[in-house]
């Protein structure tokens, strides 16, 4: 993936950080700098808490060019806190502990990696469930 | 507006041409065509359906190649390009240029040459159909896509995995007769609920293959026995997670509703609907949003035979995608072309019997595009 690509998401794929709405106050992830809610231009940043719940989860057996190494993994629908929804794979369940509606929160994990040694590795988020609070 | 006809249309078997290209696979379609149709006019305009060759063949630029390939050097020819509705949205394009006044006939060629790479080469380029910046970025792919939409419906309607194996089993029982198909053997509920993960819950059982494939339809303004009477496309978020409702097939829904003010028509007219069964859960879900199940019921007609050729609303007739074949930017081709085989009589075993109207739908994505096409037989 190119590097340039990966630069440019470094807020979102590091601090969740989209957008919020100065219009009807919706909070927007990813950003897309025109409010889905009343169509209006909402460009003011926000930085997302990380936490939410499984909307829906897949285990995938089948990947992509530069998601071989991780076979098999979880690709989740994680409906955030503040209300947007957004795809991220699901880290530290290997013990099959997750349903739909199970708690999870961010971390930052190795996403891909591309070609031989040389080739770049991609970070950015992923949710693991919420680790419970002694 | 005037009206649009199809004239003649030419379909290839679906399914892994190792020694064919990209270039005569579409060749194939269009000589197929000419040997229905030897006296047919000749095309002002071709219009390519394609989703992936700049991707798996690195090469682009379809229209003058097919063109100039097919011996039609010199004409219009350009390429449209909406995913796994790329044929449809091919088919919309030549119909908007004739019912317009400002081509009087049109060529459309759908065709995909999936093989031209392997395994996870493969899997990387359909996955540009996803959201690439929000979506595959997270390894998400197509099926991966479906499989969270499958787990959802499951969990919100109560539906277990077998009550999905009817849309495999009636694919297969119909494309069994279609010497078209990719897959004609049968297969068992038994079988597809046993079937190996691919991204669970949407299992080998569950997914459509994808293939290589070609299919070419002739319309003008010259009347024949089959009028396209309505044709109509609409859009959906591309990332399935920006949807209010994922469990709603918006695009679908809206492209239908269009396609029945147009023909004057409603679901209860249509008697055989061409679905885009790339997983079972897009069945359902498709089977809802043309009108024919309410929310979170879809499923049913698949479990109680309403989808089979005498049921209430016969599917998948020459295989659909699961049996036939997915050829990507083919697909939406063929399955007019089936519709029109339908209407025409011209469907052997698996022929709906009396069928004035029949709807072909084609979905990009996981419901982001959708293009509607409803032909009636005159």
């Amino acid at each position: 993936m190119e590097i340039s690509r990966n630069w440019r998401l470094q807020k979102q794929r590091y601090g969740l950080v989209g957008e919020v709405c100065p219009h009807c106050d919706g909070k927007i992830f990813p950003p897309r700098d025109v409010c889905p809610h009343c169509s209006g231009e909402a460009k003011t940043p926000y930085a997302f808490a990380g936490t939410g719940e499984v909307y829906s989860y897949t285990t995938v057996y089948d990947a992509p060019e530069g998601y071989e190494g991780n076979l098999p993994y979880t690709v989740a629908l994680i409906k955030l806190d503040e209300g947007p929804m957004v795809t991220a794979q699901l880290t530290d369940v290997d013990n099959g502990a997750v349903t739909i509606g199970t708690p999870v929160e961010m971390v930052t994990r190795r996403l891909r990696e591309d070609g031989n040694e040389r080739g770049m590795l991609v970070y950015g988020y992923k949710f693991r469930p919420v680790l419970a609070t002694n | 507006m005037r009206d649009v006809f199809i004239n003649a249309l030419g379909l290839t078997p679906a399914g892994e041409h190792w020694s064919t290209s990209l270039r005569e696979l579409a060749y194939h379609a269009i000589e197929a065509l000419h040997r229905e149709a030897p006296d047919a006019h000749q095309p002002e305009a071709l219009f390519v359906g394609n989703m992936l060759a700049g991707n798996l063949s690195r090469q682009a630029h379809l229209g003058a190649l097919m063109a100039d390939f097919a011996g039609l050097r010199g004409i219009e020819a350009t390429t449209i390009e909406a995913a796994g509705a790329s044929g449809g949205a091919a088919l919309r394009q030549a119909y908007i240029a004739v019912a317009s006044g400002a081509v009087n006939v049109a060529l459309v060629v759908g065709v995909e040459k999936m093989t031209d790479k392997v395994g996870p080469g493969v899997t990387a380029a359909t996955a540009t159909a996803t959201d690439s910046d929000w979506e595959s970025a997270q390894g998400a792919t197509p099926t991966a896509l479906a499989a969270l939409l499958m787990r959802r419906y499951m969990h919100t309607h109560g539906v277990a995995l077998r009550d999905f194996a009817g849309f495999s089993v009636n694919a297969h029982a119909n494309a069994k007769h279609n010497p078209n198909a990719m897959f004609r053997n049968a297969i068992t509920a038994e079988a597809y609920v046993k079937a190996g993960m691919v991204a669970d819950p949407v299992n080998m059982f569950d997914t459509a293959p994808d293939c290589d494939g070609a299919a070419a339809l002739l319309i003008s303004a010259y009347p024949s026995t089959i009028r396209v009477a309505a044709s109509a496309l609409a859009t959906d978020t591309l990332a399935v997670h920006d949807r209010p409702d994922p469990l709603t097939f918006t695009a679908a829904q809206r492209s239908a509703q269009k396609a029945y003010e147009l023909a004057g028509i409603g679901p209860q007219q249509i008697q055989v609907f061409e679905l885009f069964d790339a997983f079972t859960v897009f069945s359902a879900l498709s089977l809802e949003a043309a009108g024919f199940a309410e929310r979170g019921e879809g499923w049913e007609l698949a479990a109680n035979g309403g989808i089979a050729i005498a049921g209430r609303v016969p599917i998948a007739t020459f295989g659909g995608l699961k049996a036939r074949g997915n050829p990507g930017g083919a697909t939406g081709v063929y399955q007019v072309a089936e519709v029109a085989l339908q209407l025409r009589g011209q469907a052997g075993a698996t022929q709906v019997r009396g069928a004035r109207y029949g709807m072909a739908q084609s979905i990009g994505g996981a419901g982001s595009t959708a293009v509607t096409h409803i032909l009636e037989r005159v």
